[in-house]
């Protein structure tokens, strides 16, 4: 096993990380709003993932081509499922705890079987992309464009989840989070900051759904691991963290890349695995977690 | 509500079970489908889980979203106890149950400090885990799963060919044994321990209530249920695999009868079962025999839609309440 196989692998885990921190970002977004664990997550990526797919195969428009408008349109989705479900849970007055869980469970559910419905269970992917076959080289290390491009597009979108927390709406998030009867005295909406903050997240999951679309297989169930990854992810970062999503995220793609390079393809999610329960035992609300 | 009224209640509780126990020992006698048939032992089989996953979700307020791996590892040690040594599974179901009890107390160990969402995470991945791990772990077949050979018909090793009706016995036997420590729970010191815990850890650690203890105490009891319960689906569908036996999509379904029927009551499992599994099956054979995703859509919607318009279970629609009096608002 040479030096350069594994710059290269570690390389790949890193760029796959920027990836897996995206979308996590999304998920530890909405929690860190409104405590609300979004169990549909990897169905909203699930959701891009197709977006990208019929545009590409219907209208020929290059997965890149397609960010601006699938962040739109998965923006308003996440709106959509924070006005008609959300707000209605986190409206009632027994077990919202768990009524949360299991009314975002359904939606996953519900969502798994309408893309089976319309696009059946096979396997589709993007093989003529604009980035399809083309490699990037450094020296001794090659790979994929498109691994590439969705390393640096997720990283890209990352910084503007972090300069939006800076902003004037991002202090109005923060401020909602801390206290949201006390934010409605000074006029800013739990509702509307509420449901901004879903469409934020799901757009971040968007942008990693149109970058998987160009490399990875799509299938109704492709969510479900991406999603598995994700809550790792935040747990260890430590729900409502950025900083902790992108530290986190990063140090999943790197473990999961060498668990299969050393162990075993088949059991790469194991290492993953190990660090989560690691950091279970030892700082249980996460690596930067302060809830 | 005095002494005198709960014990009444208590009593009420237990002719009603009695009957309801009566009219379900009939109830397959007229009935000549061996769908419907298979129907009903499904939707016992999965009250009966429910109501193991109520002990821990329920009564005690701690979502597991990875009562699979319970699940699994009754499953498993009662099949391979049973394929490869000849153990009788009726013997067999208390191994898994007690092994099954063993993980959730390790389980429990380091997820109890977590709390709310965590806690639920925590459980869903560490399933997961041991789903990977069974699905390449060669001694069990891997994924490839084991198939339960019919040697000869008995009641002791659970055999019965093809006919279901043994097993309806079976499972109502395994329904009634869950509901009646269920019932015990309700009664005793550790369900007044419980309720305390769940609705408001804080306050009932000030009286002297050892959370810690408390919660190992009801996944251990919840786990060995479920344990025996993967031991009797094991020998009904004759055949197990990872996927069927670890995967999260049965964590949900252990869960939801309860979620749906009223968690940390003692008829919510059931009347959830009783309502879901039926859907979930009907849906899934008149639509989505070609798999195409229908029934999932109408099983997750109709999920959402109980979810919010009953978040205090379909029990509410018969005027009972939860036994933690009333509004339980979870602080997770």
């Amino acid at each position: 096993m040479t030096a350069s196989l594994i710059i290269q692998v570690v390389l790949g885990g890193l760029l796959m990380g920027f990836v897996y921190a995206l979308v996590a970002a999304g998920l530890s977004l909405i929690f860190g709003l409104m405590n609300v664990v979004n169990f549909a997550h990897g169905e909203l990526l699930m959701l891009a993932m197709y977006g990208t797919f019929v545009i590409h195969e219907n209208l020929g428009l290059d997965p890149l081509l397609q960010i601006p408008l699938i962040v739109v349109v998965m923006f308003g989705i996440g709106v959509a499922i924070y006005r008609l479900l959300i707000a209605r849970a986190l409206d009632v007055r027994f077990n919202t705890g768990m009524v949360q869980i299991f009314v975002t469970f359904g939606l996953s559910i519900f969502l798994v079987g309408a893309a089976q419905l319309t696009f059946g269970s096979d396997f589709r992917s993007i093989n003529n992309g604009f980035l399809s076959n083309q490699t990037f080289t450094l020296g001794p290390v090659i790979l994929p464009m498109s691994q590439v491009l969705a390393g640096v597009v997720c990283l890209l979108a990352f910084g503007v989840l972090a300069f939006i927390s800076r902003t004037e709406f991002g202090r109005a998030l923060e401020a909602t989070r801390e206290d949201r009867d006390a934010v409605a005295l000074i006029g800013i909406d739990r509702d509307r900051v509420f449901s901004i903050g879903w469409g934020i997240g799901a757009a971040a999951v968007g942008v990693a759904g149109v970058m998987l679309a160009s490399f990875y297989y799509i299938s109704p169930t492709v969510g479900d691991n991406f999603a598995l990854i994700a809550y790792v992810t935040v747990a260890l970062g430590g729900f409502g963290s950025l900083l902790g999503a992108l530290i986190a995220g990063l140090l999943v793609g790197v473990v999961e890349a060498l668990t299969a390079l050393f162990i075993d393809p088949s059991l790469k999610q194991i290492g993953i695995f190990a660090i989560y329960v690691l950091v279970l035992m030892f700082r249980p609300n996460g690596l930067l977690g302060r809830l | 509500m005095g002494d005198n009224a709960i014990l009444k209640r208590r009593r009420r509780e237990l002719i009603v079970g009695a009957v309801l126990l009566i009219v379900l020992a009939v109830l397959p006698l007229p009935i000549e489908s061996v769908y419907l048939r298979g129907l009903i032992v499904l939707t016992l089989l999965y009250a009966g889980l429910s109501q193991g996953w109520n002990i821990l979700g329920g009564y005690c307020g701690q979502i597991s979203l990875g009562h699979a791996l319970y699940f699994g590892i009754g499953a498993y040690s009662s099949t391979i106890l049973y394929v490869t040594l000849g153990i009788p599974p009726t013997l067999g179901m208390f191994v898994g149950g007690a092994l099954a009890a063993l993980a959730a107390l390790l389980v429990g160990w380091p997820c109890f400090r977590l709390s709310g969402h965590y806690y639920a995470i925590a459980t869903l991945v560490i399933s997961q885990m041991f789903l990977l791990l069974a699905s390449n772990w060669n001694f069990i077949n891997a994924s490839m799963g084991i198939t339960i050979p019919f040697r000869t018909q008995s009641w002791l090793d659970l055999e019965f060919r093809t006919a279901i009706l043994p097993f309806h016995y079976v499972m109502l036997a395994y329904v009634a044994v869950v509901w009646i420590i269920a019932w015990f729970i309700e009664g005793s010191r550790w369900g007044f321990y419980w309720r305390a815990v769940k609705d408001d850890a804080a306050a009932a650690s000030s009286l002297g209530v050892r959370i810690f203890s408390s919660k190992m105490a009801a996944a251990a009891i919840s786990g060995a249920v479920t344990g025996v319960g993967g031991a009797l689906y094991a020998q009904y569908i004759a055949f197990i695999d990872p996927d069927s036996v670890l995967g999260l999509s049965l964590s949900v379904l252990i869960a939801l009868p309860a979620v749906v029927g009223g968690v940390g009551t003692l008829w919510g499992p059931l009347i959830g079962a009783a309502v879901l599994i039926p859907v979930q099956q009907l849906s899934a054979s008149w639509l989505g025999g070609s798999g195409d995703g229908a029934d999932l859509m109408i099983y997750g919607a109709l999920i959402v839609v109980l979810a919010l318009a009953r978040p205090q279970g379909l029990v509410s629609l018969f005027g009972i309440r939860s036994q933690a009096g009333g509004a339980v608002v979870d602080r997770a």
